[in-house]
Formats: structure tokens, sequence, C-alpha cells
């Protein structure tokens, strides 16, 4: 697009005349930034300066800005800058860049690195402490819309909750017992060729039967829950806060935790258990079947040896922890989809943030439930 | 295809599934003027657009745009001719996850290589240009409001400068004093670097203030072509009740007064 820009100095009748000649565009622009700096450095201050335009055969805005930053670094200088010999037809774009009055971009406030790391310290305390009580919140909110369900039941919104449990029940189960066999496969094979060495076969079955039924079956399900269904409730409620539908919905007089939250924690906290008691009955024949063709067990012997190694205990313990993991999972995936703000990139960090933190959340609640039932003897 | 037609349409058939959306539609908008298009809600103007930019493919007809066929331009063709455009999106379309001088910066990053400095100081200079306050530069695009995010905008639209502008409903969404700063930011924009702008309107206002040529969208059909005022002289009847409907003619004859 146009001739090769040019910017000659030459000395004129008084001081320095540059000669602008060629097309001055976007194209060149980057040409034409080198040609300004050279010229601001290398020609001596104190003498006035013409700059002539003679010979232009395009401009536009960067043409111009380039020029008009030449002008103003020569006017620092001396004081006294002359622009003649501009087209007519450029005449109102260079008048709109001269009244542009900026020196470059603000710069974002800098801070010095170490109070940088020091205020980054403070922030991340600071965010946690109320992300802590964010999370108490929606708990309070969600205990309260639920004592609210419970008085009126009329209030309760049935139909979304099916719709939900459908979602995160119904449709989960092929996944989830896919992946609870696999693992009851796996733990078997491994018990296997492991307690061949002490020829401790029988004790197999007593170990993939209380793995599975106390701890496996629900933690795999709660995590993959967090995973599958956390990260949906995340996003869900995360573009509809973006897209003011919750803004929306409260200025109608709803409460977004009784029309939104609730109906996806309840069906959360119906669905787990139920999907743990499925899983762990996957695991187990997942168990079986391992035991049957590789440890060769008979499938007759692997069930009485069940009967006899899990008592109704062990399963009341991991049927008790379901829905509190269940819960951990709805509330922290509310309280993130609540907290993303304006933009695409705040929607993926908080979906993020809520299936890490909701399967955090369930391990360390599996450790605390570890060491209440071995207080109370379960 | 003149050396003063910008854009060339002919014969523009798009659908979706049975629907036809558009029907043979043809028209050309000329070097340095300013071409409304209006046409009733659903009656086709985005899908136009969108259909022009390329984001819609098209059923049959051709599309030339700065002397390019596009749509049966190779890929580098079509790069060349994008390059030289600008598009303003009905709701801005900002990246949500850069700032305003960013989101400015964004096509000189892509399409140049040049210094760090140059780029701030055009972005700076294209952000002042469309009025936007230096304080606001560092923003986030949710923090800002509908009129800002418009300007924003149309400063990234400009980021190049470009010879043709799209503008999808520039003064939807904004209160009638700022729709009409808005018009005229446009029309002295236009002017000053010598645009072409193609604008899809709903707004009888900017139809009278800015544009030069205007072109009605009825029944998948351009049904006219003109001024404004050969508009009001068709007998199309999405067009006469358009342009002579009752906020037509309250306008009309307000502008008649001022003008008398």
């Amino acid at each position: 697009m146009g001739s090769p820009p040019s910017l000659i100095a030459r000395p004129g009748a008084d001081g320095i005349e540059f000669a602008a000649g060629g097309a001055w565009t976007v194209v060149q622009a980057r040409d034409l930034d080198g040609l300004i700096d050279e010229a601001v450095r290398n020609t001596p201050a104190g003498k006035p300066v013409t700059v002539d335009l003679h010979q232009l055969t395009a401009l536009d805005t960067y043409g111009a800005w380039l020029i008009e930053r030449l002008v103003r670094a020569r006017e620092a200088l001396t004081g006294s800058v002359r622009v003649v010999g501009l087209p007519e037809r450029y005449q109102s774009l260079f008048e709109q860049i001269r009244r542009t009055e900026h020196d470059g971009a603000v710069p974002p406030p800098s801070i010095t690195p170490l109070k940088e790391r020091i205020a980054w310290l403070g922030e991340q305390t600071v965010r946690f402490g109320h992300e802590l009580l964010s999370f108490a919140a929606m708990l309070g909110a969600v205990v309260l819309a639920l004592g609210r369900a419970i008085r009126n039941p009329r209030t309760f919104r049935l139909t979304p909750t099916l719709h939900h449990l459908d979602r995160v029940g119904w449709q989960a189960v092929p996944i989830m017992l896919l992946i609870t066999f696999l693992i009851g496969c796996i733990i078997a094979q491994q018990g296997f060729f492991h307690f061949r060495k002490f020829g401790a076969d029988a004790y197999v079955v007593d170990m993939v039967g209380i793995l599975v039924v106390r701890e496996i079956g629900v933690l795999i399900i709660a995590i993959m829950m967090a995973g599958r269904s956390g990260s949906a409730y995340t996003a869900e409620l995360g573009s509809m806060k973006m897209r003011e539908e919750i803004d929306a919905l409260r200025t109608m007089g709803r409460d977004p935790v009784e029309v939104l939250i609730l109906p996806r924690i309840v069906a959360l906290v119906i669905a787990l258990p139920m999907l743990a008691f499925l899983g762990s009955l996957a695991a187990l024949y997942g168990g079986g079947l391992v035991a049957w063709f590789y440890g060769g067990m008979s499938p007759a012997i692997y069930i009485e040896r069940l009967r006899e190694a899990i008592s109704l205990t062990h399963f009341e313990v991991g049927m008790i922890k379901a829905p509190f993991m269940a819960l951990v999972i709805g509330i922290v995936a509310c309280t993130q989809g609540l907290a993303v703000q304006g933009s695409a990139e705040s929607l993926g960090r908080e979906t993020t943030a809520s299936v890490v933190k909701s399967i955090f959340l369930v391990i360390v609640l599996d450790g605390l439930f570890a060491v209440f039932f071995a207080a109370v003897d379960m | 295809m003149t050396q003063d037609t910008v854009i060339s349409v002919r014969d523009l058939v798009v659908g979706f599934g049975s629907r036809t959306v558009l029907d043979r539609v043809t028209f050309d908008v000329r070097r340095g003027e300013v071409f409304g298009f209006v046409g009733g809600s659903g009656s086709g103007k985005s899908v136009l657009l969108r259909t022009i930019i390329g984001l819609i493919p098209s059923r049959a007809g051709s599309i030339e745009v700065l002397g390019t066929r596009l749509d049966t331009a190779t890929r580098e063709e079509r790069q060349r001719v994008e390059r030289h455009w600008g598009i303003l999106f009905q709701q801005g379309a900002l990246f949500s996850s850069l700032t305003v001088l960013q989101n400015v910066q964004f096509p000189m990053v892509e399409y140049l290589d040049l210094p760090q400095r140059l780029m701030d100081e055009m972005a700076a200079a294209k952000l002042e240009m469309v009025g936007l306050r230096k304080a606001d530069h560092n923003k986030m695009p949710s923090e800002l409001s509908g009129g800002m995010t418009k300007r924003v905008a149309l400063a990234r639209a400009l980021a190049l400068d470009p010879a043709l502008v799209f503008l999808d409903e520039p003064t939807s969404g904004l209160d009638p004093i700022a729709a009409g700063d808005f018009d005229a930011l446009i029309k002295t924009l236009q002017q000053t670097l010598g645009l072409t702008v193609f604008m899809i309107t709903h707004d009888l206002e900017s139809l009278n203030t800015i544009c030069d040529r205007v072109g009605a969208l009825a029944d998948g059909r351009v049904v006219a072509t003109g001024s404004v005022a050969s508009m009001l002289d068709c007998e199309h009847p999405w067009v006469r009740s358009y342009f002579r409907g009752r906020r037509a003619t309250a306008l009309n004859s307000r502008l008649a007064n001022s003008e008398s």
C-alpha cells in the first residue's frame, strides 16, 4: 500500500527541516517508529524545526501520531516547530490527533516485588476468611430455605428438584457404575496378586468388602459428583449471575437460594447416597468377577466370605457419610457459582475452584468421619 | 465493481433449514458514504451483516468487499480483507478477560509487529478519539457502562485504521442523548478518517442525521435504497409505515421545524 515512507533531515532556511514523504500509514508504522525515534535522537536540540509534509502520499492516524510525536519531542526541546505542506484532505485527521493530550497509556500502579508479595499474602488470607464466611453463609441460607420449605411445603420446588435429580442422579448411573466396577476389579486383582504371596487369598474378600462399602464406594462417587455435577452447578449459576438472571430473580421478590440452589442441593443429597449404594454394588460385583476368573474363587464362596466380612455397621458408616459429602459439594458449587464476576475468565476460575475445593473438603470430611466413627466404635 | 464501490452484494440467498431469510438481496455501498440498513426485528438485518463478514455461509449469490470476492476467497485473501475492516458488534463483544486498553491493542498485536510504546500510544489515542476518559483505560469490560462499552468497541473496530466499518445497531441500548453523541462521533470519525460505514439500525434519528443512503430490508429482500428523503416516496407497506409512521412523522416535523 503506497510508496515506502521517508523522513529526510536537511538544514533549512532557519534551523532544521524534515521532509516526510511516501505513505505514512499503519502498514509502515514499524519503520516509521524507527525513523521518528532516529530523527528525535540525532538532530541537535536548540534549533527551530520545520516539518514539511508536501510529499506525503497517504496518511492515517498512525502516521499522524508519529509526526505528532516528533513535533512534541522537538517542542519539548526548542519550543518552535512548524508543520507545513499538510495536504488538505488530511487536515481534520491531523487536527484530531493533535488534540489528543496523552503521553502514552497510563501505566497501572507499580508496586515493589517484596511489597507485592506481602500484599498478596495478606489478600489471600483475607480472601480465605471471606471464603469460609461465604461458605457458612450459603450453608445457613440453604438451611433457612429448607426450614421454610418444611414449614410450608407448597413453596418447595418439586419439579426443578426432580429435573436436577434426573440430571445428577439418573443420568450419572452408567458412568458411576462403570467406574466403581473397574475400581472393584482393580482392588481385587491387586489384593489377590499380593496376598497370594502370604497365602492369604481368602482375606482379599474382607479387604474388598470393607474397603468398598466403608470408604471407596462413597468417596469415588463423591469425587465424581464434584467433577460432574458440582462443576455444572457452578457454571450454570455463574453464567446466570453474569447475565443478571439472578438479579432479575431477586427483584421479582424470589430468593435465588430457594429457587435455584435448594432444588439443586436437595437433588444432590438424594442422588449421592443412591449412587454410592449402586456404586458399592458394582464394585463388589467387579471384585467378585476378578475373584472368580483371576483368583479362582467360586462365586458361592465369594458371597459367603462377603457375608462374614461385611457387617451392617460398615454399610451404615458408608451411607451416613454420603449425604454430608453431597451437602459439601452442593454448597461449595453454589457458593462459587454466585462468586462469578463479569468475565469469562472468572467463570472458568470459579468452576475450577469449585471442583478443587469440593474434592478437598470431601476428603477432609472423610477423615473427620473416620475419627468420629473410631471414637464411637463403629 | 468500480473503484468507488466498497461492498457489492448480488443475489445473496441465506437460509437456515427450510427457512429462507434473505432472498436474492442486491445492493452496493460506495466509498466514503454512511450506508444505513433498516428493517423490522427479525427481518434478517443482522443475518445480512453476519453473512457479509463471513460468520454465516450463503447459499447463493456473490459478496464483494474491497475488491475481493469473499464467497470464493481463500483463507489468505479473506484475511487480507479482514485486516481492512472493523466491526462493532451489537453488545460490544469486548474480550472480557482483557482490559479496555488491551482490547483496543488486540488487533494491533495480532496483525502488526509494533513496539509496545507505539501500541500504547495508539490505543490511548483511539480511546481518546472515541471520548473515553483516561481513568477508564485500565478497567475491565464488566466495569463499563453500556455507552462506554460501545465506545471501546468502536475504538477496537478502528484500531487498524480500517477503510470500512460495520456497525450493528450502534445506538441500541443507549439513551437518546448518548445515542445522539454516538451518532455525532461516528459522523466525525467517518469524515476525519475517510471511512466507509455500513450500519444496521432501528434508530430513525441516526438515519436522518448521519446516513447518506439507506437500504430497507423487508420480506427477505431489499425493497428500497436511496436517500432518507427518497424513502418517503417508497410505496412498500413496511417502508411506508416505518418512515411515515407516528414516530417518524413526529421526528420529521421536528426536523422540518428546526430547519425552517
